[in-house]
């Protein structure tokens, strides 16, 4: 740097020069990243993190390298509990707090040594599951866990057998918690997933798993027999809330896999690519959804009787099965589902439901769909006109033919006390925060 | 940020100048001969057959990749259940698995079924595939050593 600059060569000049003005652009408007929010400090990330937002949202990337990070609640001060698939240093509930104001957690402990997927507060409690109970810590002020001892077991005994064993709960806010309770199964075949093996009749896993079950949450050690099937017929609701303006339990479902694999004859790749739909539904108690009997084909926009059963891919059936508010494409694999009740999101928002779509595996060879969080505009207690993507980008690429090739995938979503939507990714170890900045994109 | 973009600049200018000062351009290396043998050996034929039956079994679950998918379907690469023991491996083929295998200190929830009605030569050809693709290379299976695993029962 000792060398005289005019004895440099000119392209170089050019550059020194280049970027000096290109730093006074920069910070003569205002250090560009730093936009107005409701709450001046925040800082959006560059280029939204990756994701992709309408136009006056932003995306802060709060926290990464967390290993699985599953479902998540976000409490009245901010803080962020997130329950991970498999403990990471034998703590399978993180707390991440933001001291500073800016948006990006820069505080991390740790409580729980069981992986899981549910987790969810409520005003005294930290609810948290794994694949087989429900566990409950005390919330103090500002709703932490200050005494992770403390734990008290909810809900024990719960089955769980490999497949669909995550244990994703909901909250009414009047006393009682639902819970997934997933079918071990892809369709109740004899043999899973096994060609040329029939189905099951009646399927004998729905009187203990395949539906949502609902129990109290001030009584402990409650198992089956102190709780309710509230909803049978659902293969695996790994996303589902809580309504608390309609007061009504709403699910999403994971459809079954494999047509083509299981009855080549009926289905050849593209159309097992394509069927069945991912459903959202309304749930009272009682419903049955139709799983293993019946799937729903978003094409037909009619419940079609299983091969398994019977089926040709044309005969319809499950009269007695409910219907879905929507359905949504094939495989990919609804994770999370949240109404947003907040204030910050303009208003077509509120009291609409965002849906964050994990992204399929097995639409293989064709291409993989999902990996985005939608969004389905609600009045007066109804969908509205048609679901849209809210937040797209988690994979990282346009187009994805294996999960694995996926930066992010999104997984769980909490609203937090200003209004901001929280995205947990568990295949990028990723949290996003998305806040309306009322400015529109340059 | 101006400090590194400038410092960034001059660093880089730095090293121009130095390839100016030092003047003489080096002559570019001698471009090396063609080999005689322009093209590669074929592939063997459980490749390509192997690849046929991979498309229509295994990869809706263990992906184009051989990446599998975290938490319910293993995957085929760095794991020594493909390209270790090949028993083991045939014995997976034809009566599945759905036991929750650990695969790297991982467990998967979906179960596998077998294949028993493939063929022993189809069964040769898949495993000898997925023995030498997604980074792997192990020495291929023959129909009658899965005849043998058949045998056994």
């Amino acid at each position: 740097m000792i060398h005289k600059f005019k004895t440099y060569p000119l392209k170089c000049k050019i550059a020194v020069l280049f970027s000096i003005l290109l730093t006074l652009a920069v910070v003569s408007c205002g250090e560009g990243e730093k936009k107005e929010t409701q709450e001046p400090g925040l800082k959006i990330s560059p280029d939204n993190a990756g994701i992709k937002v309408p136009d006056g949202f932003g995306v802060i990337e709060v926290a990464d390298s967390l290993g699985a990070p599953r479902h998540i609640a976000v409490n009245s001060s901010g803080g962020i509990y997130v329950k991970l698939r498999q403990p990471v240093d034998g703590k399978g509930i993180l707390y991440l707090e933001d001291t500073d104001g800016d948006g990006i957690a820069d505080s991390k402990t740790g409580f729980g040594s069981y992986g899981g997927t549910g987790i969810d507060l409520d005003e005294t409690h930290l609810y948290a599951s794994s694949d087989e109970e429900v566990f409950r810590y005390p919330l103090t002020g500002g709703q932490v866990v200050v005494d992770t001892a403390a734990v008290d077991t909810v809900i024990t005994g719960l089955i769980a057998r490999r497949a669909h064993a995550t244990k994703s709960f909901a909250l009414d806010g009047k006393g009682n918690l639902y819970v997934n309770i997933g079918a071990y199964s892809n369709a109740c075949q004899e043999e899973d997933r096994t060609l040329g093996s029939p189905g099951m009749k009646p399927c004998p896993i729905l009187d203990s798993a395949g539906g949502i079950w609902m129990f109290r949450t001030d009584k402990t050690l409650q198992s089956y027999g102190d709780g309710l099937r509230y909803a049978t017929g659902l293969r695996n609701v790994v996303g589902l809330d809580y309504n608390k303006s309609t007061d009504q339990l709403y699910v999403t479902q994971h459809g079954r896999d494999q047509l083509n694999t299981l009855f080549p004859d009926l289905y050849d790749q593209e159309a097992s690519a394509d069927l069945p739909a991912e459903t959202f539904y309304a749930i009272n108690e009682g419903d049955d959804a139709g799983w293993p009997y019946i799937y729903y084909d978003h094409l037909k926009k009619e419940k079609i009787l299983s091969p398994e059963y019977g089926g040709d891919g044309e005969q319809t059936a499950g009269e007695d099965a409910i219907d879905p508010l929507v359905a949504f494409p094939a495989h990919m694999a609804p994770n999370a589902l949240l109404f947003y009740t907040g204030d910050m999101f303009p208003d077509r928002y509120r009291n609409g439901a965002f849906i964050a779509f994990h992204g399929s595996w097995n639409r293989a060879p064709e291409e993989q769909e999902g990996y985005y969080v939608a969004f389905v505009p609600f009045e007066s207690g109804v969908p509205v006109g048609d679901w849209e993507v809210f937040a797209d980008g988690f994979a990282g690429r346009d187009t994805i033919y294996s999960p694995d090739e996926a930066a992010h995938r999104p997984t769980g979503l909490a609203q937090g006390p200003d209004g901001s939507l929280y995205v947990s990714d568990d295949s990028g170890g990723t949290i996003f925060r998305i806040v309306y900045t009322k400015e529109e994109a340059e | 940020m101006v400090l590194c973009i400038a410092v960034g600049t001059l660093y880089s200018c730095n090293g121009v100048k130095k390839e100016a000062r030092e003047g003489t351009e080096q002559p570019a290396a001698a471009e090396p001969a063609l080999t005689e043998k322009s093209t590669p050996d074929p592939l063997p034929e459980y490749m390509e057959k192997g690849k046929e039956l991979y498309g229509q079994h295994c990869l809706v679950c263990h992906q184009a990749t051989g990446g599998g998918v975290t938490g319910l379907n293993p995957p085929l690469k760095q794991t020594e259940y493909v390209v270790g023991d090949k028993e083991r491996l045939i014995s997976i083929i034809i009566n599945g698995s759905n036991k929750g295998l650990e695969v790297n200190g991982m467990t998967y929830s979906n179960a596998m079924p077998g294949f028993p009605g493939l063929s022993n030569e189809d069964i040769a050809y898949v495993t000898s595939y997925i023995r030498n693709s997604f980074g792997n290379a192990a020495d291929p299976v023959t129909a009658s050593e899965v005849e043998a695993v058949r045998k056994k029962g």
